[in-house]
């Protein structure tokens, strides 16, 4: 593995650090506050289960930042590992709706089983499944991810062969209906540990374990990125050669990054399952995927907190767009392709840093 | 014996189809290194230009060869168009080239959705590419299949022929394998980039007439068979039109054959798992340009 | 691989604490707070009642369904002209379902508890459908279903005006055996709807006497069709029986017609292709096969012509009209029926008028009845040849409304399926 010398730069920037850690508890307390306060008195039910959902896809966005805008590696395949996650925590709560010994509903209907398939077993122990979620995407991509990286795929290559892999793993779970319910998923998950869903109380719960969730998430991607692995893994996507050069192994880089952003696409997809009540092979097909990163390169794939406003906004334009106008929708979507990408490549953060910029400078003047 | 001939040109001809899809791609994203992901939209392009020149001169078969020029041009210039409101501002950043163009074919599906409205549209064959051809009493291979590895190979043809002899193809190529250089010594590399483009989805629009024949005319046609096109040409190698014309074979031919004997759920998967196989012997494609440049 | 300060590690328990504290803030199943899950409010207040329509108008699917939602609000309009139900006007809130089946369930949540809808009118796919049925069931609001559907279905807060199994597919296969086919060969595309039809011919097969030579899925909007062409010519059976849908029939159609298979030798018995289909893919490639539906724009009856004219009139007259689209128009006169019966808009009061019996309605397919206890109703099955003019003309039908049976209880070689 590689080992990482404590460079001598980093004790002088530890001093201009404290201010910055500063700022992001404030950022932090904010959101914090949005979420937790703020959003559950001013939205009804029915749009705090919206909410709900838009903060799921903002935390596949966080792991897409890490991954993309730090990293260089454009994830177009993260709906592989938000299904694995959605699947994993689906299966455990069909298991547990249908109770001790039976089959899932549509297993029943469309399966002709007389026993659960082996591989559904181990989903009937909370604690495996809840694992599972986070832990089985993670692996996938480790798996992938060893043997992409390690042979130096990457670019384009890595992002066509990402999305080939969202198109196989749609194209197998809809083949096999009897065990995984086709095209038509789990759906019908009743309950959330023993939590009724069909009650407003506990979909409200499952909206502040979505929102801590994210901030979760969030954390953790902060202190990545502000630690010295974060600056590896900046200096890999604007120099791989050069990282190498230095000793370093770019491919474990990669790979760290890569695996983190499949368990928070994993957890963001267990998490949409009580949120929406349903996972489907349609959340994990190339669309679906490619749609995870407008939001991305809309809010400023390089920020910490762009990637998740960029989900939220954009997933909020498409619900209120497409009640309006559905066909203008498609058009505001490509425009959502190609107007930042092209003209605003940081992202609506990379305008907010521009402004903040000029007004620190305009302060030094006239101080 | 028959049946496993039969299989096998059905392979071939899965393998043409990908050929000229993929063709014009490889162009592209080999000399430009750009994935261009509206390459789908430029084959709807080119079929409704079949759609609309029947609509007009009538003769299924006599509008159907006209198409072929037409829709060269038409795809041609609606890339062009593309390379230069977009692409060329984004030549430092190929990922960022992907998502604009995906954006790109999503307006292209929309506004072919309006101007034609979203169910599929109909076009005739000529009945001459209706039936098919009877090599022996029981094994036939369609007459539509024959004409479309017809066409592809002609136009692997003409691509090498003018890639290899023309003094345009002889720029292309210095392009393609050093940019700067070719640039230093004082090609209009822009130019040459335009020019690249147009071929490369002019060549499209002849897939799209092509797919005519065997598919569905709609607005989301390209999306249905552009990923499998992006898979041959990154196995292929960049850059590498031999890469790109052995591996639409070898993949049509292994889909089929697996098709054949499992399903095509199983088909797609193994398919995939043979590409990331593949790749880690080849990392860069079956045929790899050789530069000294460290990327 | 990468040290983690101890500081840190402790905002990350610190979040996680907190995670869990949360969790126990719900309530659990048996907690009384639990009981509110009551049923829907419906809106009564306004000289208007709202009703819903949730039918994809973007995406993949939105072909077939836009078609659904125009004739729903053609129903809506005439019986607006005619008064409205129950002395108020309806007033339709449109909704996009987007192909996409979290939106659906997202979609009808918002029709219900925002727009406080009485009804609501759509879903297509049997994915779309499998979506919103905890929704409606969970709300006690109601759903009309306008779409042939793979039976094995009975939610009490769900009518199904489309045909169930018993009334299109064994009937197409009662034809089929008619005929003197023996054998069949099964083509479909990857999801519910074909592999649960085709678990049933295969059923019937068994115990009529016909072989089944072969079963392949194509994934949805595949266009790739020259292996199953080469599969099904290989096979020789003596009739197809396609449940492809969208996209996948033009290509399977023409790859068919270039294997020079031919509707005389070995004709296709389709049950997802409508008059709107055949505009797409063409009459070179289908003239001559056979459909399996309740309903063509050819039906004969003056309720047809009267449905056919008015649609012409309000979208022009190219416009063909289809099964599914008939089915829509005659769910909002059903609906009609039974909140006039009722008296009242109340789900609970709709349904028990429903099951009560005797809803009736004179629909273009002609006279329909609400089955109280499936909740289907009862229909005519026919089957129809598509003609050079790319219309479908009925060669077949069962001479009388069909009782629906959902799991198809009255057939004993049914037995073992459900």
């Amino acid at each position: 593995m590689t080992t990482l010398q404590d460079p001598p730069v980093a004790v002088e920037a530890s001093a201009a650090k404290a201010p910055r850690r500063f700022h992001a508890l404030i950022g932090f307390g904010l959101a914090a506050v949005v979420l937790f306060a703020l959003a559950p008195v001013a939205l009804g039910d029915f749009r705090l289960g919206l909410l709900a959902k838009y903060l799921c896809l903002a935390i596949v966005a966080v792991g897409i930042g890490l991954a993309w805008g730090r990293g260089g590696m454009l994830t177009l395949g993260q709906g592989v590992f938000f299904g694995l996650g959605g699947y994993a925590m689906a299966m455990h709560l069909k298991l547990a709706d249908a109770g001790p010994g039976e089959l899932p509903d549509f297993m029943q209907l469309y399966g002709q089983l007389d026993a659960l398939p082996w591989w559904w077993k181990p989903f009937a122990n909370p604690a495996f499944a809840l694992a599972a979620t986070v832990l089985l995407p993670m692996l996938v991509a480790f798996l992938l991810g060893l043997l992409i990286f390690r042979r130096r795929v990457r670019g384009a290559y890595f992002a066509i062969l990402s999305q080939a892999l969202c198109a196989a793993l749609a194209i197998f779970l809809i083949g096999q209906q009897g065990t995984t319910g086709g095209t038509n998923g789990l759906t019908d998950i009743q309950g959330f540990f023993g939590y009724d869903l069909n009650d407003p109380i506990n979909r409200r719960m499952i909206y502040f374990i979505v929102a801590a969730a994210l901030l979760a998430v969030l954390g953790v991607a902060w202190q990545l990125m502000r630690s010295r692995f974060g600056e590896l893994l900046v200096a890999v996507r604007d120099g791989e050669e050069r990282v190498r050069f230095l000793g370093y192994d770019p491919a474990n880089v990669k790979l760290v990054a890569y695996v983190v952003a499949a368990g928070m696409a994993g957890l963001a997809g267990a998490l949409f399952v009580p949120a929406v009540g349903i996972i489907s092979p349609a959340m994990i097909g190339v669309v679906p995927s490619i749609e995870f990163v407008i939001g991305v390169a809309v809010g400023g794939r390089a920020s910490l907190i762009g990637p998740a406003l960029g989900a939220i906004a954009v997933a909020w334009a498409k619900t209120a767009l497409s009640e309006k106008l559905p066909s203008a929708w498609t058009y505001f979507e490509g425009l959502l392709f190609i107007l930042p990408v092209v003209f605003l490549p940081g992202g609506l953060a990379s305008l907010a840093m521009y402004l903040r910029r000029r007004r620190s400078t305009s302060t030094e003047v006239t101080s | 014996m028959t049946l496993v001939l039969s299989q096998l040109f059905t392979g071939i001809s899965i393998g043409a189809v990908l050929l000229l899809i993929a063709l014009g791609l490889s162009l592209t994203f080999g000399q430009m290194n750009v994935i261009n992901m509206a390459h789908g939209e430029l084959i709807m392009a080119g079929a409704y230009t079949v759609y609309m020149l029947q609509k007009v001169i009538g003769g299924a078969g006599f509008s159907l060869l006209v198409a072929l020029p037409v829709a060269f041009v038409v795809a041609g210039l609606m890339g062009v168009l593309i390379e230069v409101l977009l692409i060329r501002r984004l030549y430092a950043r190929p990922l960022d080239t992907l998502l604009v163009t995906w954006g790109v074919s999503l307006l292209l599906q929309q506004a072919a959705r309006d101007l034609f409205g979203a169910p599929n549209v109909q076009t005739r064959a000529p009945s001459a590419l209706t039936g098919s051809i009877h090599l022996t009493d029981d094994l036939a291979i369609s007459s539509s299949r024959v004409f479309i590895l017809a066409l592809a190979l002609i136009a692997v043809a003409a691509v090498t022929v003018v890639l290899k002899t023309t003094p345009l193809g002889r720029r292309i190529r210095a392009v393609m394998q050093n940019r700067d250089l070719a640039a230093v010594s004082g090609l209009a590399t822009g130019r040459v980039d335009r020019l690249t483009f147009f071929i490369g989805s002019g060549l499209a629009g002849i897939a799209g007439v092509a797919l005519t024949l065997i598919g569905p005319i709609g607005p989301t046609m390209g999306t249905n068979i552009i990923v499998n096109a992006f898979l041959v040409v990154v196995v292929g190698g960049i850059g590498q039109l031999k890469g790109t014309v052995i591996v639409a074979f070898v993949l049509g031919i292994v889909q089929s054959m697996v098709e054949y004997t499992t399903t095509v759920s199983v088909a797609s998967v193994i398919v995939f798992v043979v590409i990331v196989a593949f790749l880690q012997w080849r990392p860069q494609g079956l045929f790899t340009l050789r530069t000294r440049s460290l990327a | 691989m990468f040290r983690i300060r101890g500081r840190r590690s402790a905002t990350i328990v610190a979040t996680v604490a907190a995670l869990a504290a949360l969790t126990a803030c719900g309530a659990k199943t048996d907690d009384s707070s639990s009981a509110s899950a009551a049923g829907a409010t419906i809106d009564t207040s306004g000289s208007s009642i709202k009703v819903g329509l949730l039918n994809s108008l973007s995406g993949t699917m939105a072909i077939s369904e836009v078609t659904v939602r125009d004739s729903l609000k053609l129903a809506i309009e005439e019986i607006n002209a005619g008064g409205g139900v129950l002395g108020k006007q309806i007033e339709p809130v449109s909704e996009d379902g987007a192909s996409d089946w979290p939106t659906f369930a997202e979609k009808s949540q918002k029709l219900i508890s925002q727009d406080k809808v009485a009804a609501v009118f759509g879903c297509w796919t049997s994915a779309s459908r499998k979506a919103v049925k905890p929704v409606f069931e969970k709300n006690k609001s109601l759903l009309f279903y306008p779409v042939q559907y793979e039976g094995l279905e009975q939610s009490p807060y769900i009518f199904y005006t489309g045909a169930t199994t018993n009334q299109q597919i064994v009937p197409g296969l009662d034809y089929l055996k008619a005929q003197g086919k023996t054998s069949l060969y099964l083509v479909g595309s990857d999801y519910v709807f074909p592999r649960t039809a085709n678990k049933i011919i295969k059923a019937y097969a068994e115990a009529n006497g016909m072989k089944v030579l072969g079963e392949d899925y194509a994934p949805l909007g595949s266009t790739e069709f020259s292996t199953i062409a080469n599969k099904v010519k290989a096979a020789g059976a003596s009739a197809i029986f396609n449940t492809l849908n969208g996209d996948s029939n033009v290509a399977f159609f023409k790859e068919y017609k270039s294997a020079g298979l031919t509707a005389e030798k070995m004709p296709v018995v389709s049950v997802s292709i409508a008059e709107e289909e055949v505009k797409s893919i063409g009459t070179q490639y289908l003239a001559g096969q056979l459909t399996a539906w309740n309903y063509y724009q050819t039906t004969e009856g003056a309720a047809n012509e009267k449905f056919v004219k008015a649609y012409k009139a309000k979208y022009g007259a190219d416009k063909p009209t289809s099964d599914p689209m008939e089915a829509a128009y005659t769910s909002v006169y059903l609906w009609k029926a039974m909140v006039e019966k009722a008296g009242s808009f109340d789900v609970e009061k709709v349904k028990a008028a429903a099951a009560a019996g005797g809803i009736t309605y004179d629909a273009p397919e002609g006279k329909v009845t609400v089955d109280g206890p499936t909740q289907h109703i009862y229909k005519t099955a026919r089957i129809g040849k598509v003609g050079d003019d790319g219309l479908i003309k009925e060669v077949w039908n069962s001479g009388e409304p069909i009782k629906p049976d959902p799991y198809l209880k009255g057939y004993s070689w049914a037995t073992g399926l459900s």
